[in-house]
């Protein structure tokens, strides 16, 4: 895609008619209709075979013929991960796998393995053939190289930045997907094995259980000595040693991606909660259209900002966009960081008449509590929980249950699917 | 009895030599700037006296070009490919298309070996890099013995696979050893990251230290113990796969050519008297474990694990 500008003379504005699509995650349906509804323009989706995050929620076949009638409603697009190194034993079943997606009305598969690339061509020619991110693609010749293979899109390694992004865009007409907010591998794609060697788990067939985040001692070895004897590199004070990245935000550089005709922006987390798909999708989407609608009077709304903070649950970065990562982009230490905001409910019904909300509780929440509500709908707003009754009319003096379903009185209007969420 | 090549990597020309001498078939050498984890450093000067003298002897030269290439790299790969190409190195190993797609133009003498270290897991994608003009695969570590053979069995390409020495388990763009010191706000001018500081990870769960540099093309973290089978050849060899590597890495001149010469020693006896070498297995791995650093225990890799996902 390259960026089309249109003049439009009447208003003397420039606007930019031709978004790059967003692209979020999804580990069940609800959270792809979620997504959608918050403004992805596609989804990629696990299924139960042949992808990485073997511990995410998957989606059958069935459930993937569903997800693409949601999808098709709206105008998104379905892509499913196949994103495995295979071994002998997983080529089995890939056939039939594959014309199944296919059938299922799935727009693309999302591949690392050139073996399932050419079957897939082979059994099941309609779906587009996207190369993962695995393949740690970094420069213009190797993206040539896929799309003389017949590849539709490619994801960009984690590693490439702006101006390697823009000469890859020069030099090659391929559509071109890239990372803009959430978790990632500290090592290039498909070239760590630390689970393989700590814990018998296969990182590349999704076995991975983030032995880079856990904690290691710097020693000078010496054949004299031993871990525990006088070489350390650290002080009894210092921090371990640690290879935990900062989770990536491009928020800020949406303009410079959007102006260098990247195709795709994808949200990593399909075992991340409806709220942070809500929160990081509707963020993006409101960044890019304010961007497309008006590139030359553009501002970082600071809401924007932090509102992302708000489902983070890690500090964020720009990671290779600009510059090689230095130790600010890591974590020492505290590893994991609590999210600030609890999400604390989901819209079901309200009632214009009455002004009452019916919800569904995701965490706890009582009378006097401050909440805000948020969604496509409406101006995110913040209010105090005044009566709280349960579904049989009972009032009760807080929502315990999970999923309980509960109604109190709004400040404002809310729609079904507008989420409720509570600052710890 | 088809004999599989020796292939080492040596540290140096002189080590070049000297592995020749302890029974190497071939070598596999570079430069940081285009392979990755090297046991030495060859500029061109080096590699080319190391072609020469190999070629005396019979002995094969593979240059490592397997880094993952950035778009800065790229204007380089023309010209050390016609170099490769001019002083008749036998072959190019590389992971990334891009190498694969400039060597056809400005190495087309040169043989090319398939090596992305740990994706190298399934004999149609061997196959495919086959197709595309590649004359050998470089299996992924990762694979047990079964795997390995099945690769063999259905491959069209010659398949690699490391016998002996450490393997990588990470490898990171981010200078991770160096923003560590200075998050301790050590003087980075000072303090040592490169291979010759023997740096390791303690891992305290696990009790073991993983070996860790930085180089050119980033963070590598090494396994905790070096993989050796030399006591389990005869599977490998009945298989008929085409190349045993022994990997040099972090390991002196001296050390490579003695191991050199026990699995020269070792391959010739099965070939020879496979009885006597089944019943001397034992005697094998006791002399390569007399010739292992205290700090270097042995295991034999994944070849006997069971890896799950
Ligand atoms: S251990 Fe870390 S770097 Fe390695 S695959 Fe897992 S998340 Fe990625």
């Amino acid at each position: 895609m390259r960026t089309e500008v249109k003049e439009t003379a009447a208003a003397d504005k420039r606007v930019i008619t031709k978004k790059p699509e967003l692209l979020a995650p999804a580990g069940n349906l609800e959270k792809l209709k979620i997504a959608v509804h918050y403004g992805a323009d596609a989804v990629f989706i696990g299924g139960r075979d042949f992808g990485l995050r073997s511990n995410a929620d998957n989606f059958s076949i069935q459930e993937m013929e569903e997800a693409v009638e949601f999808a098709d409603r709206y105008g998104a697009e379905i892509y499913v991960t196949t994103n495995i190194f295979a071994h002998n034993e997983n080529m089995e079943g890939l056939d039939v796998y594959l014309r199944e997606i296919e059938a299922a009305g799935v727009r693309g598969i999302i591949v690392a393995d050139p073996m399932i690339i050419e079957t897939c061509k082979r059994v099941a020619p309609t779906l587009e053939v996207h190369l993962s991110t695995q393949q740690s693609l970094s420069n213009w010749q190797a993206v040539q190289f896929w799309k003389d293979e017949g590849l539709d899109r490619v994801v960009l390694a984690r590693e490439v930045g702006m101006n390697e992004m823009l000469e890859m865009k020069r030099n090659v007409d391929i559509e071109i997907e890239t990372f803009i907010h959430g978790a990632m591998c500290i090592s290039y794609s498909g070239r760590c094995t630390l689970s393989n060697h700590m814990t018998a788990r296969d990182s590349n067939r999704g076995g991975c259980c983030q032995s880079c985040r856990w904690d290691y001692f710097l020693y000078e070895d010496r054949e004299d000595a031993n871990a525990e004897s006088g070489n350390a590199l650290f002080a009894e004070e210092d921090a371990p040693f640690a290879m935990s990245p900062k989770d990536l935000n491009l928020v800020q550089s949406i303009p410079k991606l959007v102006d260098a005709g990247i195709d795709s922006l994808k949200v990593e987390g399909r075992m991340k909660s409806i709220h942070y798909v809500a929160t990081v999708v509707s963020v993006y989407r409101k960044v890019i259209d304010a961007y497309c609608a008006d590139p030359d009077n553009f501002t970082i709304d600071p809401e924007w900002l932090k509102e992302l903070e708000k489902c983070a649950n890690r500090p964020t970065a720009p990671a290779f966009f600009e510059n090689t990562p230095g130790y600010e982009e890591q974590m020492f230490r505290n590893h994991k960081q609590k999210t600030p905001f609890d999400f604390s409910g989901l819209v079901l019904d309200y009632d214009a008449d009455t002004g009452m909300v019916t919800l569904q509780q995701r965490n706890h929440f009582r009378p006097g509590d401050t909440v805000e509500f948020f969604g496509p709908e409406i101006e995110r707003f913040s209010m105090t929980v005044g009566t709280i009754w349960d579904d049989e009319g009972n009032e009760i003096d807080a929502a315990r249950h999970p999923l309980q379903v509960v109604t109190f009185k709004t400040d404002q209007p809310v729609y079904v699917h507008n989420m409720m969420r509570k600052e710890l | 009895m088809i004999k599989p090549e020796l292939l080492v990597t040596p540290t140096s020309v002189e080590n070049v030599e000297e592995v020749i001498d302890a029974g190497a078939d071939a070598v596999m050498i570079g430069e940081e700037r285009y392979g990755l984890r090297l046991a030495g450093e060859f500029d061109r000067t080096a590699v080319h006296e190391a072609v020469k003298l190999a070629h005396e002897r019979g002995v094969k030269v593979y240059v490592a070009m397997n880094a993952l290439f950035h778009n800065d790299t790229l204007p380089e790969l023309p010209d050390y490919l016609a170099f490769l190409d001019k002083i008749g190195a036998d072959a190019v190993v590389f992971g990334d298309p891009a190498v694969l797609m400039n060597a056809k133009q400005y190495a087309p003498k040169v043989e090319l070996h398939w090596n992305t270290e740990t994706t190298a897991t399934n004999w149609y994608t061997a196959n495919y890099w086959g197709r595309k003009g590649s004359a050998r695969a470089v299996l992924a570590r990762e694979l047990n013995m079964d795997s390995v053979i099945e690769i063999k069995e259905n491959a069209e390409v010659a398949i690699e696979v490391q016998v002996h020495g450490m393997t990588c388990m990470f490898q990171s763009k981010r200078t991770l050893v160096g923003n560590y010191m200075e998050f301790q706000g050590k003087d980075l001018g000072v303090e040592g990251r490169s291979k010759d500081r023997t740096l390791v990870l303690h891992d305290p769960e696990r009790d073991v230290k993983y070996p860790i540099w930085e180089d050119w093309n980033g963070t590598h973290i090494m396994s905790p113990k070096d993989m050796c089978i030399i006591d389990e050849l005869d599977e490998l060899i009945d298989a008929e796969i085409d190349s045993f590597k022994i990997d040099g890495v972090l390991k002196d001149g001296a050390y490579i050519r003695d191991m050199t010469g026990l699995y020269r020693q070792a391959i010739d006896q099965y070939a020879a008297k496979p009885e006597e070498y089944i019943e001397e297995k034992e005697a094998w791995r006791d002399r390569a474990l007399a010739l292992q650093p205290d700090n270097r225990e042995l295991d034999t890799g994944f070849f006997f694990k069971e890896t799950v996902y």
